[in-house]
């Protein structure tokens, strides 16, 4: 799986409250939810994203709630992949378990601007900044998560196995 | 191995474990509210399910949004309500039933030691102060393990905290807390096991233990536990007549590194914005005029916390410089506070008290704060904006700290008070 897209820029220690803050949680129409998205963070996030992007985060994204909200709104507001220099734990499954793309690496946060075109492919965890003609590498999925992302989540995975 | 890794291999069902291993659990209890619920019982529907795996190892709670604010939040109890008929789920509290998901949790008696239990709310660790291992997920994983039973963990590396000491009159286990916190820091303890120990824990009481297994998640954490012992034991067989294993660390087991902490002569502490390891002593905060006191949640809404509070206000009045807004945790813990008059203490200190349920703790339904405002919060997340505006501003303390700031209306220390 390949994914291209403009890269939005963030910092550390983005929790789900500043990326679906509580106020938002009654809402069941995703695509509502999605305008919503990183409300607590850039109120102009839906804009910015909303015809496809690449999130590029510190550490520690997604802390906090275990609210499934939060990967479904980011998902919703146009991102088609996360590359975190980490993550905190319940966002990790979540994000896999709706579908949503997301890898660790370390390196890369430092050399990208707001702005530039990442391709990305998924089953070797490869970055490439096109703007700087320069390559990432990610830690790589452990197959049975690559296989979750593959479904398109996993309950497209549970809907085949019943 | 250590008591997170012997009930992790029980659960597999092998005979060792060992950390960073991905193993295949068999789940014993698995519990929603109705803000992760109805995704729950949307998704179950989507992929065409037909039974859940054990209704009666399921809880369906709500907390969150209760009673109803809105018509939107009343679609979601609708939602989840009728998933709990159609699939006669025993464990079901609706409005007026129950309170807080986790609080409840513990009371009904669904928490047992050696047993793996999931939520779909990040504060499922609380039940750790029970010697199970609990965790929060999601409302896709949820969605599996009501129809498998089962779910995929990877054994997490555990951190040893060791506490010895005597805590000083006003403080406590959240004081403990905070004080770990700023030890560890706000992602310190990232996909590890937090497990407390020493001499300190052995004499708290479950209700303490559960404030310290609540707030791992704080710090990153994928558990919090305690040893069970002989006031586990009694406490569970208060709730429920069915058995249980008292699963404990070997004297040998292997941990990522052991913190050694002594409260003898540590002070009340408080974390200030916006993030939980932002921690400092009470006496350090001088004229934080205070706009909104809360008390409550999972993590200090249970009786032992609204004592404390009320030892403190009994007689007094609530500065009319602030607000206090009191939420029991359970409407069990309710009926309590009322037969012990700790209700009306509060009542006739000037607080509003509203029914059990979250509360003003996640800015999503009551006591949500404007911009500029400053709040005193007995709850465990002081992120931006998580009780009301991104520009309101929230600092964290025990109940006796936030009692004794709603008689002056700025963050006091409660052995300062006159
Ligand atoms: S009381 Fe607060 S922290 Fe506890 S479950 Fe409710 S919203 Fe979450």
């Amino acid at each position: 799986m390949i994914v291209d897209a403009n890269v939005l820029k963030y910092g550390d220690d983005i929790n789900t409250d500043l990326i679906i803050p509580g106020k938002y949680l009654v809402i069941t129409d995703e695509k509502r939810l999605g305008q919503h998205a990183m409300d607590g963070i850039d109120p102009d996030f839906y804009n910015k994203s909303r015809n496809g992007s690449i999130l590029v985060v510190g550490e520690n994204f997604g802390s906090g709630s275990s609210r499934e909200q939060a990967p479904i709104s980011l998902k919703n507001a146009g991102v088609k992949c996360i590359v975190a220099k980490s993550f905190a734990r319940i966002f990790y499954r979540n994000a896999i378990n709706i579908g949503l793309p997301i890898l660790e690496c370390a390196d890369l946060w430092s050399e990208v601007r707001d702005g530039d075109t990442l391709s990305i492919v998924l089953e070797q965890g490869t970055i490439t900044n096109k703007m700087a003609s320069r390559i990432f590498q990610a830690n790589p999925l452990p197959p049975f998560i690559l296989d979750i992302i593959q479904h398109g989540g996993l309950l497209n995975k549970l809907k085949k196995s019943l | 191995m250590n008591i997170i890794e012997k009930i992790l291999s029980k659960a597999a069902g092998m005979n060792e474990v060992v950390p960073d291993q991905i193993i295949d659990a068999k789940i014993d209890y698995a519990m929603i509210n109705e803000i992760t619920g109805y995704l729950v019982a949307n998704y179950f529907r989507d992929v065409g399910a037909k039974k859940v795996w054990d209704p009666n190892r399921i809880a369906i709670i709500l907390d969150h949004t209760i009673p109803a604010p809105t018509a939107e939040a009343a679609e979601l109890h609708r939602i989840v309500r009728a998933f709990a008929r159609e699939f006669s789920i025993p464990g079901f509290y609706d409005v007026g039933r129950g309170g807080v998901c986790h609080q409840v949790m513990m009371e009904k008696g669904y928490v047992k030691p050696g047993e793996v239990i999931v939520g779909a709310d990040s504060h499922t660790v609380t039940y750790g102060s029970l010697g199970a291992f609990s965790t929060g997920i999601g409302s896709t994983e949820m969605t599996s393990v009501f129809i498998t039973g089962r779910l995929w963990f990877k054994v997490p590396r555990v951190v040893k905290i060791d506490v010895s000491g005597e805590f000083s009159k006003f403080v406590g286990a959240k004081d403990l807390f905070l004080h770990v916190a700023k030890e560890i820091g706000f992602s310190g303890a990232t996909y590890m096991g937090l497990e407390f120990g020493g001499s300190t824990v052995k004499d708290m009481s479950v209700s303490s233990r559960m404030t310290l297994c609540n707030m791992a998640i704080e710090v990153g954490a994928k558990a919090g536990i305690v040893e069970p012992d002989d006031k586990t034991t009694n406490y569970v067989k208060s709730k429920t007549s069915d058995s249980f294993t008292l699963l404990k660390s070997d004297k040998d087991a292997e941990y990522e590194r052991t913190m050694d902490i002594d409260v003898t002569n540590m002070s009340p502490q408080v974390a200030c914005p916006d993030a939980v390891d932002n921690v400092t002593t009470v006496s350090e905060l001088d004229n934080i005029e205070l706009d909104q006191i809360y008390l409550g949640s999972c993590t200090n809404g249970r009786i032992q916390d609204l004592q404390v509070a009320a030892n403190i206000l009994k007689g007094k009045k609530v500065s009319t410089r602030t607000r206090l807004i009191v939420v029991p945790a359970s409407q069990e813990i309710f009926v309590e506070a009322m037969n012990t008059g700790l209700i009306q203490t509060f009542v006739e200190a000037g607080a509003a008290i509203a029914t059990a349920s979250c509360g003003a703790c996640y800015g999503g339904h009551l006591g949500i704060l404007a911009s500029g405002e400053t709040c005193l919060s007995t709850t465990n997340r002081n992120f931006i904006g998580r009780m009301g505006d991104p520009n309101s501003k929230l600092y964290l303390s025990s109940p006796a700290v936030a009692a004794a700031s709603a008689l002056t209306g700025q963050i006091t220390d409660p052995s300062k008070l006159r």
